[in-house]
Order: structure tokens, then sequence, then C-alpha cells
């Protein structure tokens, strides 16, 4: 009985290590939701709504305060269908707009949206025929590639975050582009390839040195900006170039694409000397499905056009504060596009209540609120459709004169660098900081790193630390390369405590590459893609969350789910590396082609000379030697013959 | 009797042809010229619609009849379009002057109205937006900083990194990848007059790209010909701003071209306009006088090749430039300058009425739509790990399972078995 007794422990133990067996062998990444998200249910207490404190300091101050925009648009629109259009119901609509915003480093930063809206399908075999305002290159690519969403910019300079706050549409240095298609399409890699192509032509740009070396699939970093349920990242293409040099040729194409092109409008102003004499340069064409009105029962395709500038008036104006729109674009404004429903200029004029930082002239009495970036601003507006906007001289030139040069900028709460550490060509340390500003609350973010696959990652050295303590990322994606035909791609979401620095670290041994891959100009070295940090930062006041509302075209790029947090995605700088490089130059060859030939002509020629020559036994057959040595093993003396 | 009407009439068109969108507001003068019943037509198109529009076919009948009416020397070319293909092959600051000298040629060709959309530029670097450069999105080809080449409208199709070797034969003989935009290829068919323009750093016989590679002079020789024999040019005008040029075009062999080169063998071709506020030369002393000679021409001007040969003597250029003229079949002397710097357009008009409007169809599709959540934390923490394949057990796994039969087996025999099922 004793046996009988035994046996059970036994079968448990089997089953145990059985089930161990198959725990081990299906997990493939780490998924440990530990670091669960406590941010999400912290709502922020500031619950007041816009239009609340709007309508009382209406009240206090004699300003006027901007309305509610609907009215606004639906207004210009029952006047428009008089005077422009005979048709009874224009299915499309165009805006333009203009922000400004005086930087506290005595830079400007302009920027400048333009947005299409177009109540159509490309899909579903629909021929497209007719295009109005929206550009026919842009819809014909949208539907023979079966496009859901695209959004490519092109970046000349860095954006300096800790200097300038956070950018209304960030962006990394040189070219991004990053598309989601349609889930019919069968073959998405080849689709890329060929899209790549045809807006390297769009954008006299090189996109079309995308290719699987530098394309990635994150699997948690791109959502869809517009309506969309699908999230099935095998349709997400991403991919940067960022040695792309961005000058005119860029800019008129972009500018070909405008309805008014830069005849009429707000793109008169853009004018590349002046565009291009600047510390930070950004353009970019979204293309996303929105909804059309409030109730989201249709949609309409999107073409949000931005660009964004920012200018060192205060160097170049021999340190004196003061700039107009002539000084900023060498451009006064004269009047709207004619095609455009509105066209409006936004000055940030939030730490000037009173006056007493800058003068604003001409003066309006028009003032707008918007929550932007987790914050309320106030803004002067000139509308461009009013007439009375250019007075009686019948232009426009904005003219800001600084008082005093005092001010503290609020300080963005999320930050990034990133630099190479290391000495050597062999190996390397790439170092990213991740920088949490907040007093008291921590928030998630999610690093994207996508890395070529010449400088190779030691995954296992990968460490995340914050406050000296190591910080265990509760999401790790990792793919890793192969040689020549795709980069690194990491992805990690990892939660920054409140008030701290997240330091990511990862080892890299670069690779030699084959000659013919050296570019050009090889001792300049090699570009390493910005990351991309896609956070949810906590906001100073309630968001809007209301993503069908009119809203001005800055603050409504990123939808806002909840109130209580913002939507911010952050670059960081692109990495320059060098690789061993051999020395192309032609003296360096004529001395190894000397020598190679001087070594195999004079040393097999000394060889020839020095060498004593002997007559060789003829050595046994292999069999006979087989035996031998099966002879030798068994005891056998001697050797067969 | 002679009566003189000059038409101007002005357009605005919105043609695609394919991806390229292009509004062009096309000025075209039509002379008409009537003196004894004899009709001259010139047709001066400072702008262009693309090719597709034009029924060759139908115009050139037209313009055989005409021309049998000994209609001069305006139709005696032959050509259809123009296009030309200018190519920087330098890379980095000290080249600028290979730069500015393509981009003048570029200004030139554009000014006498050949447009983007017939113009492949091939630049090695980005001299306009280097950090070198104190005005930025300009590129003077004088001191006195009058004349921006650069403009406000340039549209560059192969740059940096693009313009190698390959590419630029591939462009010359159309064999370029299927998925290539129209703007980075050379259209061209039997009608077409081709301007082709090269700076760069070159030897006896070879011209540098991108201090990198090279390409002979017979495999351009051999390029040409292929392009002659796939019937991609009418005629052709070679020009070189290159040390040692006249080597370049010694190997041609094809009918229809015409050469010029900025030097002989054995000669340098040297630069102009030192300037001390970029610190390098801003053009090469022969491009600079082309391009002197280049403002003279509007596009009704009668100035042929002759003029061309002429431009640059060794007094300005120090080197002495050549030309050959053996494989052209016409006399220089009849050959327009616009013949190949500018562009000729003819257009067919036709009368009947097209019905643009399709009705669109409206989409019976109502449910409701949302964004999408732009980092779902939780669903990216939660989301599921890919299911494994199943695959069979590894030799561990099975050597184990054998241990624990065989102890057991050798512990408590078969005999046992009936206690435990």
């Amino acid at each position: 009985m004793a046996a009988h007794r035994c046996c059970f422990p036994v079968w448990l133990f089997i089953l145990c290590s059985f089930s161990l067996f198959i725990i081990a062998g299906s997990q493939e990444t780490t998924v440990a939701p530990e670091q669960h998200a406590s941010v999400l249910d912290n709502p922020q207490t500031a619950a007041e709504t816009a239009e609340q404190t709007a309508g009382e300091s209406g009240g206090v101050e004699e300003r006027r305060w901007e309305g509610t925009e609907v009215r606004d648009a639906a207004a210009q629109k029952q006047a428009e269908p008089a005077v422009l259009q005979p048709t009874p119901q224009p299915k499309d609509d165009f805006q333009e707009e203009l922000v400004v915003r005086p930087l506290h480093s005595g830079d400007i930063y302009a920027s400048f949206q333009f947005r299409t809206l177009w109540e159509t399908d490309f899909m579903r075999g629909n021929k497209v025929s007719h295009y109005r305002l929206f550009p026919k290159s842009l819809g014909q690519v949208i539907s023979k590639f079966s496009v859901r969403e695209l959004h490519i910019s092109f970046t000349q300079g860095y954006w300096r975050t800790m200097q300038w706050g956070q950018p209304y549409l960030p962006s990394p240095p040189g070219a991004e582009l990053w598309v989601w298609f349609q889930d019919s399409v069968t073959d998405v890699d080849a689709t890329w390839k060929e899209l790549t192509n045809v807006l390297s032509g769009i954008f006299c740009a090189s996109l079309n040195f995308i290719d699987s070396t530098n394309t990635v699939q994150p699997s948690a970093s791109f959502k869809p900006l517009g309506i969309g349920n699908v999230t099935d990242h095998r349709f997400l293409r991403y991919a940067t170039l960022p040695r792309e040099i961005v000058c005119t040729e860029n800019l008129t194409p972009w500018k070909k694409l405008l309805p008014c092109g830069s005849k009429a409008g707000l793109a008169v102003l853009l004018k590349s000397e002046k565009l291009f004499h600047s510390s930070f340069h950004s353009q970019a064409v979204h293309i996303r499905p929105v909804c059309q009105d409030w109730q989201c029962k249709t949609t309409s395709w999107e073409l949000r056009q931005t660009l964004n500038v920012v200018f060192d008036l205060h160097n170049s104006g021999q340190g004196k504060r003061e700039w107009s729109l002539f000084k900023m674009f060498s451009r006064t404004l004269t009047e709207a596009c004619p095609l455009a429903s509105s066209s409006k200029i936004y000055i940030d004029i939030t730490d000037n209540p009173e006056g007493e930082q800058f003068e604003l002239s001409p003066a309006t009495s028009l003032l707008s609120q918007a929550m932007v970036l987790g914050d309320r601003r106030t803004f002067s507006v000139y509308d461009l459709t009013q007439q009375d906007t250019f007075g009686s001289v019948r232009s426009l030139n904005l003219l800001i004169r600084w008082k005093s040069t005092e001010g503290d900028m609020l300080r963005p709460l999320l930050h990034a660098e990133r630099y190479v550490a290391g000495y050597g060509l062999q190996t390397g340390e790439i170092h990213t900081l991740m920088y949490n500003h907040h007093p008291y609350r921590s928030f998630p973010v999610l690093l994207l790193d996508s890395v070529p696959w010449y400088l190779r990652l030691y995954i296992h050295t990968l460490t995340v630390t914050s406050k000296g303590k190591d910080n265990k990322p509760s999401y790790i994606h990792y793919q890793p390369s192969k040689d020549r035909v795709r980069p690194h791609l990491l992805e990690m979401l990892v939660q920054l405590p409140p008030n701290s620095v997240t330091e990511v670290t990862v080892q890299f041994e670069r690779a030699l590459l084959k000659w013919t891959e050296y570019t050009p100009d090889p001792n300049h070295g090699f570009y390493v893609g910005s990351s991309v940090i896609s956070s949810l930062v906590p906001s100073t006041v309630a968001m809007d969350t209301n993503s069908t509302r009119e809203r001005p075209l800055f603050s409504s790029f990123f939808p806002c789910k909840e109130e209580s947090s913002y939507f911010v995605r952050v670059y960081t700088e692109p990495l320059l590396v060098n690789l061993p490089t051999p020395d192309f130059s032609m003296p360096y060859n004529v001395i190894c082609l000397t020598c190679t030939v001087v070594a195999v002509g004079y040393g097999s020629l000394y060889n020839l000379l020095t060498r004593s020559f002997q007559i060789e036994e003829p050595s046994p057959g292999l069999a006979k030697r087989i035996a031998n040595v099966i002879r030798k093993m068994r005891g056998f003396p001697g050797t067969m013959g | 009797m002679k009566t003189h009407v000059l038409f101007n009439l002005f357009a605005t068109f919105l043609l695609a042809d394919g991806l390229n969108i292009e509004v062009s507001v096309f000025d075209f003068s039509l002379q008409l010229q009537i003196s004894h019943r004899f009709v001259f037509l010139i047709l001066n198109f400072t702008r262009n619609v693309a090719p597709l529009l034009i029924n060759t076919q139908l115009f050139t009948r037209f313009l055989s009849r005409i021309s049998q009416d000994s209609a001069g020397q305006f139709f005696s070319s032959g050509h259809t379009n123009n296009w030309a293909v200018l190519v920087c092959t330098s890379r980095f600051w000290f080249n600028y002057r290979h730069v500015a000298n393509t981009l003048s040629v570029y200004r030139s060709v554009k000014r006498l109205g050949i447009p983007d959309s017939h113009i492949v530029l091939m630049l090695a670097d980005d001299m306009a937006c280097n950090h070198r450069n104190p005005k930025p999105a300009t590129v003077f080809s004088h001191k006195n900083m009058e004349l921006n080449v650069y403009g406000d409208d340039v549209e560059v199709d192969y740059r940096g990194y693009e313009v190698t070797v390959e590419n630029f034969l591939r462009v010359l003989t159309g064999r370029l990848p299927p998925s290539t935009p129209r703007s980075k290829r050379l259209l061209s068919d039997d009608r077409s007059n081709i301007l082709i323009y090269l700076t760069g750093h070159g030897g006896n016989g070879f011209l540098k790209f991108q201090d990198s590679e090279e390409i002979s002079n017979v495999e351009l020789a051999d390029a040409f010909e292929q392009m002659w024999q796939k019937r991609r040019y009418n005629e052709l005008l070679f020009i070189i701003d290159t040390c040692q040029g006249a080597s370049m075009y010694e190997r041609f062999y094809s009918p229809n071209l015409m050469a010029l080169a900025s030097s002989q063998v054995g000669e340098d071709s040297l630069s102009h306009q030192p300037d001390l506020a970029i610190g390098v030369h801003l053009m090469d002393r022969y491009t600079f006088y082309l391009l002197e000679f280049l403002e003279d021409i509007h596009p009704a001007s009668k100035a042929n090749m002759n003029d061309l040969f002429k431009v640059c003597p060794k007094s300005q250029c120090v080197s002495t430039p050549g030309h050959r003229t053996d494989l052209f079949l016409r006399d220089p002397g009849s050959v327009l300058i616009t013949d190949f710097f500018g562009s000729v357009r003819k257009v067919e008009i036709t009368t009947e009425a097209i019905d643009l409007t399709d009705p669109i169809k409206e989409v019976e599709e109502r449910y409701m739509h949302s964004y999408v959540d732009q980092l779902p934390v939780s669903e990216i923490i939660h989301q599921k790990p890919k299911q494994k394949d199943w695959h069979p057990p590894d030799g561990f796994i099975l050597g184990l399972w054998t241990l624990i039969l065989l102890v057991f087996f050798q512990t408590y025999g078969v005999k046992h078995l009936r206690h435990i099922f």
C-alpha cells in the first residue's frame, strides 16, 4: 500500500514539470503588467471649460472674445455661395492659419497651417476625377496605393525643446515618412517601395533611399491619427532619412499643393531666402480621414500642410527685440486666399495680458483661447477675410516691440536627449536621457529606437535606470537586425518617476561595410535616426476631449481622449557615428598595389632561389594508412609496406 | 502687302501628366504673317503644355503642308519638343562653382521656355542650404549678388548621393526601374531636341562623379548610340565644362550630335569670380561667359550656333573652347540657339465638348467613426504575445521523460500499473 500512496506525488511532479516546459516554450517577450497605468486614474482637478473662462473675463474687460468658431464659420459659409460658388454645396473646404509665438529666447516661432477638407471617397475602386481644392497628385497617390494615412515631414535643424518649449507639430531632423495602408493591401512592402519612389518625385527629395534597411513596423508607437479602428501594425511603415537636406526644391512642390499656390493669402509670405535663413525649418504634409461633423457618421479626407519656422531675429537684429511680418518674411499681407473659408493670424499673448511685455500693433480687439499642449493660451486674432483688418493702407504688417527682456518660460514637462559614448572605432554606447520635470506626477512614455544594421546592438547590455534604480519597462518589443536587410527596432514602455531623469543605455559594435557600400564622403560619418518618444503628459488644465468641435487648426491635430493628460511626441537628436573607413585616396591605393606587386614578384623569386630541393619518398595510399592505424590499435607491431 | 498680327494669349491649364501636376500660365505669342497667300506660323511658347495633349502626327502633317510653302527656317529643325539634362557631378563646398554652373544653365533654359517637367537637374551636393552659405537658399553667379541662379522655384530631380554614373546613364538610356516617377525620367522621343550639360572635375577621357567614380568618354559615346538606336532624340547638343573637356566628345559616333567643350585636351578649365564672402570661386570661366551670352537670348532671337561657338575666346577663357559638328547633319549657321535652349510646343485645338462632370455616387455607409487612442498604455501592456507555432519537443525534454519513465519502471515494475489505472 505504501507504493500506492507514493505514486501520487510522482504524477504531480510530472504534471508540474510538463506545464513548466509549455510556459517556457510559449513566452516570447517580457510582458510584465505590474506597473499598471497608475497615471490614468488620477484626473486633474482643474475642470473649468474654456468657454466659461472666456465668458467671465470677457465680461470684465472691454475686449471682444472670439465666440465659438462654429458660428463664425457658419456665417461665412452662408455668405460664400452667393459670391464665389455657383454650385449649391461645396464639398471641400480650405482654411489657412498662421500662429506666431514669441519665444523667451528672443526668437520667433511662426507656424503655418493649411487645411483642405474634402468629403469624397478615394477607396473601393471609386474613380475620383474632378478635383477642386484637393491636389490631384496626392489624391491619385491615395487611391493608387490604398493609403489610409500619410505623414511626411522635411526638417532642417533641431527643435530645442528646453529653450523653445513644445512645437505644435513635432518632427525629427531630416525626412520622416509614416504611412498606414488600407487592410485591402496584400503586398505592403512592395506598395511601400513604390509609394516612396512616387513621393520622391512629388517632393523632389531622395525618399527613394527608403528601403528595407531603414523601414520598421512599430508595434505600439504610431497609432492612426485619423478615424478608424484598425490598428494592426502590419499595415504601418515608418522610415526616417536623418541626412536629408531641405531646401527650396522641397518647398516649391509643397507650395504647388496649395489651392492658391503662393500667389495669394498667407502663402505669399513663403519666400525661400527668408524661410531658410532661420534656426529651424520644418514642412510637413499630413493626410488622414477625419469626421465630417460632430456626429461623426461621415468621413472626409483632410490634407494638412504645415510649415514651422523659428527665426533668430534677436541676433540678426543687433540685439533689438522687435519684429514684424516684413522683417520676417520680407512681405506684408494684402488679402486672404479667395478660396479659403477662413484665414486667420494668431499671436500668442498669454504672457502679455496687460501689454507689459511687448506692444502689438496694429491692435486687435479679437481674442481667442485655446487648449494647446496641456495649457490654456490666449491669442490675438487677425481675420484676413475681413477688409478692416488691413486698414486704410490695404496691407497688414504686424509689429511687436518688446518692452522688457525678462520673463519665464513654462519648462516643458518632458524632454529628451541622446548621445553616443565610448571611444575607438570598434564599440560604443548609445545613451538616451528622458527628463520628467513634473514635480509630483509620473507618466508613461513609449520609446522607439530604430538603429541601422551596421551598428550591432548588444541587447543584453540594455539598462533602464531612473534615480539610480533599475526601472523595469512594462513592455518591450525588440526585433533584431539582419545585415543589409533590416534595422534594429526597440520599443519600450517606461514609467518616468516624478522629477527624474531616466537613462537608457545600450552598447553596440560597429560593423565593417563592403567597400562599395561606403558613401562618397564616408569620413563625414553615418547617421542614426532620432528616437521617437510618445507620451501622455499630465496637463495643467482640462483638455478638450471633443475631437469634432471646431478649433484653431494648431490645437486640433492629435486627438485627445482624456481631460487630465495630452499626447505629445518628442524627437531626440539624430546620432552621427563614425565607422571604420578605409583610405580611399589615390596615393594609398597606389602604395597598396605597388606593395602587392613587390611582395608577390619578389617573394616568389626569393623563395625559388633560396629553396633547397630534395627527392621525397612516395607516400603509401590512403587505405594502407588506415589499415596501419587499425593494426597499431590492435597491437600488431610494424606496419604494412 | 504684309499684315502683322500679334496675339498674346494667356491661359491657365490644369494638366495632369501622370502624377505630376503642373499649373502653368502659358503665354503663347502667335505671329501671323500673311504675305502673298503664304502663311507663316511662328509659335513661340515660353511655357508649354504636356506632350500628352499634342497629337504629333497630325501636326507634322499640317507642318509639312506649310513648309512646302517655304515656311522658312523655323520648321526646318523638325523637332517637336525639347528636353534638358543638366548635371553637376561634384560634391563638397569648394566645388560651389560647379553647382552654380549647372544652375545658371538651368535658369537660362527655364527662362527660354523649357518647363521643369522637361528638365532633369542633377546636383551632387547642396550648396544653397549648406551651412557655410552666408545667405541660405541662394546661389550667385556674380560677386555683385544680383543674379540668384537658384531662384525661388527650383526643382532638383536627382540630388546628393543619387547623382551617380549609373543613374546618369539610366536617365539617358531610359532603363529605369518601373516605379521611377516621371520627374526623374527623360521621356524624349525621336522628335526631341536634347541639351546635355555636364560639369565637374575631369581628365583626359573621363569625368569624375562625386569624387568616387568616373564615366569615360567611351561609355558616354555608347550611351548616346543607344539613345539614337532607341530613337530617343532628334538632335542632341552636348556641352561640357571640365578640364580637358574636348576629350569627352572625341569618341562620339552617333549621328545628329553637336558637342562643345570648355577646353582642349591637355588644357585646364579655369574658374572665375573668386568671392571673399563665401571663400570660394563662384563660377567657371566658360559657363560664366556662356551665361552672359544666354542672358541676351530671348525666345524669338535669331542667334545661331556659330554665335555660340564664339563664346569665351581664349583671351577670356584662358583655355581654348572646342566644338565638334562633323556628326551634325545641318549647317550650324542655320541652327538657332533656341532649338536647344528654348522650347517649342505645338498644340491642336479641339472643338469637341468633353463632359467632365461624372456624377459622384453617394456612399451609403453610416456607422459611427471614432479616433484611435494615441498611447493606449493598458492595451500595450496587456497585448497578447504572439502564439507560437507548435513544434516537436526537443531532445532534452524527450530525454527527461525517458528518464522519469525508466526510474518509475525500475522502481515499481509493470505489475504495479494496475494500482494506478
